[in-house]
């Protein structure tokens, strides 16, 4: 009998987990199917291209797709041998193919990317490619003397597989010397690293000013009676309404060296005809508006968690002893972290990633990393802007997963 | 007055409107001895809860004024005026432990560690809540919730507790239970109590005085006996417990006997509270437990009525029969369930009667 102990059954003698299987397997296909299409749309949406940004990041064959004979000699010769007569023959018939295939400019702008500069000798080499005859070597010294520079040779023989890590090299500020070693680029051709850490640096700031805007706010929402508190949520929204254009435009409007808070401040004679701020058009601007524009991020979090705390805990402090501010920094500010935590963390994210409002209002300092991102994006060079999107991505899963370290993520509340 | 200055708490003329235009609390005075368990006890809306948070100081007086132990605290914010409180959804604040809880109000004094740790000790072990200083709020029962906030509002000593109905959120087994624990600790701590609830048994078990609050007033502060008992108006004698109640005029007025003439034209006899003459209109109330029906238990020369039983409702302890009186068929007697009790039976006919001090002619309302 210790049998039927051990595996309980149902009233027909079938075992009771392969009937509860059976009896559940129904609602469990009809939840799938249920999710089903939002599966789908995330997958092809949202999975597979980030997949393809990061592929791209690390993968580029606009050099290697004309070059098989240039690969060979590669393959065959191990890193820092120098360029003798066989190598330059491959470059030629390479250089052929090119002609052929007009693959030049690509195969050049893949090389370019690396070592600047370098474009027009592949177009050029590749236009006489036919006329191209042995010994090569010289030819390619006459054509032009920096074909034999160790750093072309260093790119080309990179760029001759389609798999790389150059793009992440540019993106560090760094770049390989004639030894192929890394080293750092000259201090005034710093960008990306430096965009990269003033951008992080930006968001901090601006979650900070919404943090502090934001938290009077969302408490007088949570305290004040229904009716009142419903029409300052509708000012609170009232941005999300409005093009996101036309907000920044106005702010243009505002601030700007004629604009209206300047006429202000000069009708006062807080500051000179001579003296206007320099409000837009740079980082202040660029602060200025995104603040405006991630202020309701902050805001509901804080207020969905505020509305919830009932007034009898600060009651309870306050008859306890506790002077307002003790009440204020021991009872209240503890309870609305996970709030706190949910709108840090969404503005600060949104922060990181934003473009049109820096590439409208920033000027020449007030650019974040997204504008260096579509700029990229504009010369076509993709891999180059995946690899910096995939460094803004990786920062901000950094970010999060040192608050479910510090914080919790289980203590998010977004509304 | 001498008795306001002797008093330990104490409402002088006190009013309160919230917008101006609607009094909340309508010419308040109250005094409170030391030690004293006072309850205030009314439905919602009456203005009870109002009072206890004018006196915690979450509420402004909007006239009169509030002494504790002699002191006017109207300006007096409430950190400062050194009251335990008991809130209703117990407001424990959650990101703490029952012990940091505790050590709370200890902390904003500036009390050392040592002197801390003994004190929430004793708080702890007073509510037989020893065992729990590191445990969460979340992660305890409502009693146990209660109990540490109980404790808290004790922890650092305070002459005077305020309770906002503590015990509302409780089943009725536990809710029992611990009307008596705070009971007991009130008389073993010496403190002043006022206790805030709607709840009028538990009012009548626990307080030393009780204040029934309606519209904005007291309406009667007596202790429960006499509450209960004696009720001064109609709206209390309604309020605590259950009451027959049977409207006619006043037929004879002699000192505080009367004389009713029911609307059926039938006479009663009945103690005179609040009518004053001859001719005026009253509600006559008789506790259902007070009605008799076995001849020899009627005083002699009493007026008898006319009853016919409608129905008889089983209840363990008391046989519940409700009766057809004066037109009215609402009229109740309860009967105690003991062996030689007689038996009534749906249909019959009677004479009920009773002590005319049982039977209050009160006002019209």
């Amino acid at each position: 009998m210790s049998d039927v102990a051990s595996q309980l059954t149902t009233a027909d003698g079938r075992p009771l987990k392969a009937a509860l299987a059976s009896a559940q397997a129904r609602a469990k296909r009809r939840a799938f199917f249920l999710v089903l299409p939002l599966l789908l749309f995330i997958l092809i949406t949202f999975a597979i291209p980030i997949g393809q940004m990061l592929q791209r990041s690390v993968y580029n064959d606009q050099f290697s797709k004309s070059t098989p004979a240039l690969s060979e000699w590669f393959a065959a010769n191990p890193k820092g041998t120098a360029p003798d007569e066989t190598a330059y023959a491959a470059l030629a018939s390479d250089l052929l193919l090119m002609k052929e295939t007009r693959a030049a400019g690509d195969a050049g702008t893949r090389i370019n990317y690396v070592v600047s500069g370098t474009r027009s000798m592949f177009t050029k080499a590749a236009r006489g490619a036919d006329k191209l005859e042995p010994p090569y070597m010289e030819t390619f010294l006459d054509l032009d003397k920096d074909w034999n520079d160790p750093r072309i040779w260093n790119a080309m023989r990179s760029a001759a597989s389609p798999w790389t890590l150059d793009f992440y090299t540019i993106a560090f500020d760094m770049e390989r010397d004639g030894d192929g070693k890394l080293t750092k680029v000259d201090p005034n051709q710093r960008v990306y690293f430096r965009l990269y850490i003033k951008t992080f640096f930006l968001a901090g700031v601006i979650t900070a000013i919404c943090l502090l805007l934001a938290f009077p706010i969302a408490h007088l929402l949570a305290t004040l009676p229904m009716a009142k508190a419903n029409l300052l949520m509708i000012l609170v929204l009232l941005p999300f309404w409005t093009s996101l254009l036309v907000r920044t435009t106005s702010w243009i409007v505002l601030l700007q060296g004629q604009g209206v808070v300047n006429d202000i401040l000069v009708a006062l004679g807080i500051i000179g005809d001579d003296g206007r701020l320099q409000m837009i058009y740079n980082q202040t601007g660029t602060i200025i508006a995104m603040v405006h524009i991630l202020l309701p991020f902050m805001v509901l979090p804080l207020y969905s968690v505020m509305r919830v705390i009932p007034e009898s805990y600060t009651r309870a402090a306050r008859s306890l002893g506790a002077t307002s501010w003790t009440t204020f920094r021991r009872i209240y500010l503890p309870q609305t972290i996970p709030g706190i935590g949910a709108g840090v963390l969404l503005v600060f994210i949104l922060a990181v990633g934003y473009y049109i409002t820096p590439a409208l209002v920033g000027g020449a300092d007030g650019q974040l990393f997204s504008n260096m991102v579509q700029f990229h994006m504009t010369k076509a060079n993709w891999s180059m802007a995946a690899a910096l999107a995939t460094m803004l991505l990786v920062g901000v899963l950094v970010l999060y997963w040192l608050y479910d370290r510090l914080i919790g993520i289980d203590k998010l509340k977004l509304g | 007055m001498v008795a306001s200055n002797k008093a330990f708490v104490s409402f002088e003329h006190v009013q309160k409107s919230y917008d101006g235009e609607t009094l909340v609390v309508k010419d308040l005075n109250l005094n409170l001895a030391k030690g004293e368990f006072l309850t205030m006890l009314g439905p919602s809306g009456s203005g009870k809860t109002t009072c206890l948070m004018m006196l915690a100081g979450f509420e402004t007086a909007t006239h009169g004024e509030i002494r504790l132990d002699g002191r006017p605290i109207n300006q007096v914010p409430p950190h400062k005026r050194g009251i335990g409180m008991v809130f209703q959804n117990y407001a424990l604040f959650p990101h703490m432990t029952v012990g940091e809880n505790l050590s709370f109000p200890l902390e904003v004094r500036g009390m050392g560690k040592s002197e801390r740790e003994e004190k929430i000790k004793r708080a702890l072990d007073m509510v037989q809540m020893g065992a729990f200083a590191n445990r969460r709020p979340a992660q305890m029962s409502g009693g146990q919730q209660q109990r540490i906030a109980l404790a808290r509002a004790l922890v650092f000593d305070p002459k005077l507790v305020l309770m906002d109905e503590p015990l509302g959120a409780l089943d009725k087994q536990l809710r029992e239970h611990m009307q008596f624990e705070i009971k007991h600790l009130h008389e073993s701590l010496g403190i002043t109590v006022v206790y805030v609830t709607h709840d009028q048994g538990e009012a009548l078990t626990m307080s030393d005085r009780v204040a029934v609050f309606n519209d904005g007033r007291i309406q009667q502060l007596a202790p429960p006996a006499e509450l209960y008992e004696r009720p001064q108006n109609s709206f209390v004698a309604g309020f605590i417990g259950e009451n027959n109640k049977l409207p006619g005029v006043i037929e004879e007025l002699n000192g505080d006997r009367a004389v009713v003439r029911l609307e059926n034209g039938e006479k009663i006899d009945a103690t005179a509270v609040n009518v004053k003459a001859k001719g005026e209109k009253t509600l006559v109330s008789i506790r259902p437990e007070r009605v008799e029906f076995k001849p020899e238990l009627i005083p002699e020369g009493s007026h008898t009525i006319d009853a016919e039983v409608l129905e008889i409702v089983y209840m363990g302890d008391i046989l519940r029969t409700r009766m057809k009186v004066a037109g009215h068929d609402e009229f109740i007697v309860k009967c105690r369930n003991t062996i030689d009790q007689m038996r009534l039976e749906p249909g019959q006919r009677l004479r009920i009667g009773w002590n005319p001090l049982d039977a209050r002619a009160l006002d019209m309302i």
